[in-house]
């Protein structure tokens, strides 16, 4: 992923280690190397790589992990200040909360 | 004797060449080797083609002729994910459980939550999974875990989650190294050839907004001295059209083919950047034209159509976050309106100087 990292400084992710169990799941579901093991607990090792996708928090019974999640996408976020609710999230156009993605509209995914 | 509740997907559809029996009765076998018709179909969706009616039936499929003990792979109902997991199993007994994502691949599924545990839990048991398999695990891709709770899917099915590599072409080395993903079949990247592979798609969606820029620009290139002159309509099409064009190829092709290497690390920014290349372009091909404001016009619209275009690359790209592209979008939506009017502005003064 050489030259290919985006903005930082706003990333919302917070990880409280002492509720850490050392599970692994963490570890296994990130696609960007966020977390690593540290000797029997999950430790984070590049904060600013994460996108937000909140697979890890999901996956985290433990409640070690927040982010406020969502999809990192211009259009979706666009859709989202015509829609109430303001959700941002992809899916099905046909869906009645319709991300940026499906049948009724052009989009990404 | 088959289970009446349970659903099966079709064995009538076109990619299936055969079925093999279950307790749960007849599951439909998929070859690992794609036809030309399932290349034609993907290629079609490539570029745009009836992407979001790309479907298969949900359930449970076989490769090969699996046992009980052959693993059980999930995956999303979108064909063109569905083709390139099964191509990845030759010489393979295993089983393919596909979930109703209505045809959108695992991980913008995962993300809406259509790849999700819910539908997970109801898939493996109206697929009658548990009669059909002795082991209980399911090797569910590791982009599916935005929607996908592991812990959840243990306790309301049984099942065991193993999170899978998130690329298909790494499932033979996977299956073969008893289930363990390496950190780098963990790792997403965006590699050249991801981009390119995307810009059809890409282009094809802002291609009509683009259309309907340069028709405006013909149509109201004629409005000048004495109100209107289709002969300057015509005069000064080329001039509009190549701003236009110039914003297309700047923010969805140029931009995404070049994305690591453009300064900078907001896309709306790389996106003006390269819509500025096509600005200057512009204007040495129509140096001799005599119509400055026309020119000026046409830059500017191929800056800020760039930089449009290769902000919603945000989505499509696979390392950027919500509340990034919030702040960039703050800060670069502004600039990109005074652009447009600006744009319409210069435009419009081109009539007559």
């Amino acid at each position: 992923m050489a030259g290919l990292r985006y903005l930082e400084d706003v990333i919302t992710l917070q990880f409280d280690v002492d509720k850490c169990t050392g599970c692994q799941l963490c570890t296994q579901v990130c696609p960007h190397g966020v977390f690593v093991m540290g000797g029997n607990r999950a430790k984070v090792v590049d904060r600013g790589a994460c996108m937000e996708c909140g697979a890890c928090a999901l996956n985290c019974v433990f409640g070690a992990i927040e982010v406020q999640s969502g999809v990192g996408c211009a259009a979706a976020i666009i859709a989202s200040y015509f829609r109430r609710g303001g959700e941002v999230s992809c899916g099905p156009g046909d869906t009645a909360d319709a991300g940026s993605c499906g049948s009724s509209s052009g989009g990404c995914c | 004797m088959p289970d009446s509740k349970v659903t099966r997907p079709g064995l009538d559809q076109p990619f299936v060449t055969g079925s093999i029996d279950t307790l749960t009765g007849p599951v439909p076998v998929v070859p690992t080797e794609l036809t030309w018709r399932d290349r034609r179909g993907g290629y079609k969706v490539r570029w745009g083609f009836g992407r979001y009616s790309y479907t298969i039936d949900p359930g449970l499929y076989a490769v090969g002729s699996p046992s009980d003990l052959s693993p059980v792979l999930v995956t999303a109902n979108y064909k063109l994910t569905f083709d390139t997991v099964r191509r990845t199993l030759a010489g393979r007994d295993v089983w393919i459980l596909v979930l109703d994502t209505r045809g959108i691949n695992v991980w913008c599924a995962a993300g809406k939550g259509t790849f999700g545990t819910d539908e997970l839990v109801s898939r493996v048991k109206s697929a009658g999974l548990a009669q059909v398999v002795s082991h209980e695990i399911l090797v569910v891709p590791q982009l599916g875990a935005t929607g996908v709770a592991a812990p959840q899917v243990r306790g309301r099915t049984g099942f065991r989650v193993v999170w899978g590599p998130v690329r298909a072409t790494d499932l033979p080395e996977f299956l073969d190294s008893n289930m363990r993903a390496t950190p780098e079949m963990r790792a997403v990247t965006f590699p050249l050839r991801d981009r390119l592979v995307l810009i059809p798609v890409e282009a094809a969606n802002v291609l009509k907004l683009t259309a309907a820029v340069a028709a405006g620009a013909v149509v109201t290139g004629g409005i000048g001295p004495g109100w209107y002159s289709i002969a300057r309509a015509l005069e000064r099409a080329p001039i509009g059209i190549a701003g236009a064009v110039a914003a297309i190829v700047a923010g969805t092709v140029v931009t995404p083919a070049l994305l690591p290497w453009i300064p900078c690390r907001m896309f709306a920014v790389k996106g003006a950047i390269a819509g500025l290349a096509g600005a200057l372009l512009i204007n040495l091909a129509f140096l001799g034209a005599g119509a400055p404001l026309s020119l000026a016009a046409a830059g500017v619209f191929a800056v800020i159509g760039s930089s449009f275009g290769a902000m919603n690359f945000t989505g499509t790209s696979t390392f950027t976050s919500l509340h990034g592209v919030e702040k960039e979008m703050r800060l670069v939506m502004p600039w990109q309106a005074i652009g447009a009017v600006l744009a319409v502005g210069l435009w419009i003064a081109g009539g007559w100087y």
